[in-house]
């Protein structure tokens, strides 16, 4: 027989694996964040440039800058998904874990579905006009998205959802300071919350 | 009491998995388990004669997929299990 411990732990071990998605990876956040940084660069040059990265300029946007910021924010988000994807899928291979499991599944659904209403949300906002409205949005819908699949994940990431809530709600009640939440929360919150976890669980 | 049916370690991290999973698949066991067809086919055929189990066949699709669920009587086994390693645990810091 086993020693009583080490069966504990055994069981523990393995119920968690099966209902949590541990392969996520931490770099994968790193570089989320350095795109989103990037980005919001790019959109404080078409939007203010050359005065202060906040203010009402964000209500009135041109059509062609509109456009441009649009494509902008698919591409960063295709390029943030396919990254954590590929590095996630690296992980798992080098920890011998499976990658697709229910409950990599579960954790996918958990998140895509709050933020995949949330970017036809923000699809709704933009016809209407209501660009100021665009930042927050997407930082609340990702927000809520990540706690709803911080119940299939290390549940740590829950820190991060509270971290793009939060700066989500002030900026809807303050749109002007929009773009500067949205680089501290897609940007800064990224690398600060991938660093943490590349530290903890990938090495 | 330590039950017998969960002496094998394949079999005990099999009822874990069902414990916290209203069910789970042949093959995500087979990848999660790290065990070949053969292995796991006879421990899950073992807990399924025990009654601690029950097969589900079902459709993914096209392909036929193969669902594992635990019965009344092995959580209930699994629990008593559970206690009995606690107590365990408990009398040797004692």
């Amino acid at each position: 027989m086993r020693k009583p411990e080490q069966e504990l732990a055994e069981i523990k071990s393995m119920m968690e694996r099966s209902t949590r998605f541990l392969s996520l990876s931490g770099l994968a956040g790193i570089l989320a964040g350095v795109y989103a940084l990037l980005a919001a660069g790019l959109a404080y040059f078409w939007i203010y440039y050359p005065g202060a990265p906040f203010g009402d300029q964000i209500t009135g946007i041109k059509e062609q800058t509109l456009n441009k910021l649009v494509i902008m924010a698919l591409l960063v988000l295709c390029l943030a998904v396919g990254t954590a994807w590929f590095l996630s899928r690296r992980k798992s291979e080098q920890k011998a874990q499976q990658f697709w499991t229910p409950a990599g599944r579960r954790f996918v659904l958990a998140l895509f579905i709050p933020v995949v209403a949330g970017a036809a949300f923000c699809l709704a906002l933009t016809v209407q006009g209501q660009f100021a409205l665009v930042a927050p949005a997407t930082l609340i819908f990702y927000g809520l998205g990540l706690l709803n699949a911080s119940h299939f994940t290390m549940s740590d990431i829950r820190y991060l959802g509270f971290g793009q809530l939060i700066p989500g709600l002030f900026a809807a009640f303050f749109p002007h300071y929009g773009l500067l939440l949205w680089a501290f929360g897609f940007g800064f919150l990224h690398i600060i919350y991938g660093t943490l976890m590349y530290l903890k669980y990938d090495r | 009491m330590y039950d017998k049916a969960f002496e094998n370690i394949i079999r005990l991290r099999i009822m874990s998995v069902l414990m916290v999973n209203e069910r789970y698949d042949f093959n995500s066991f087979k990848t999660l388990l790290g065990v070949t067809d053969g292995n796991l086919a006879s421990h899950l055929r073992h807990l399924e004669n025990a009654a601690y189990i029950f097969i589900e066949k079902s459709f993914a699709g096209r392909k036929p997929q193969t669902n594992y669920a635990a019965t009344e009587a092995g959580k209930i086994a699994f629990r008593s299990h559970l206690g009995y390693l606690e107590k365990l645990v408990k009398e040797n810091k004692l």
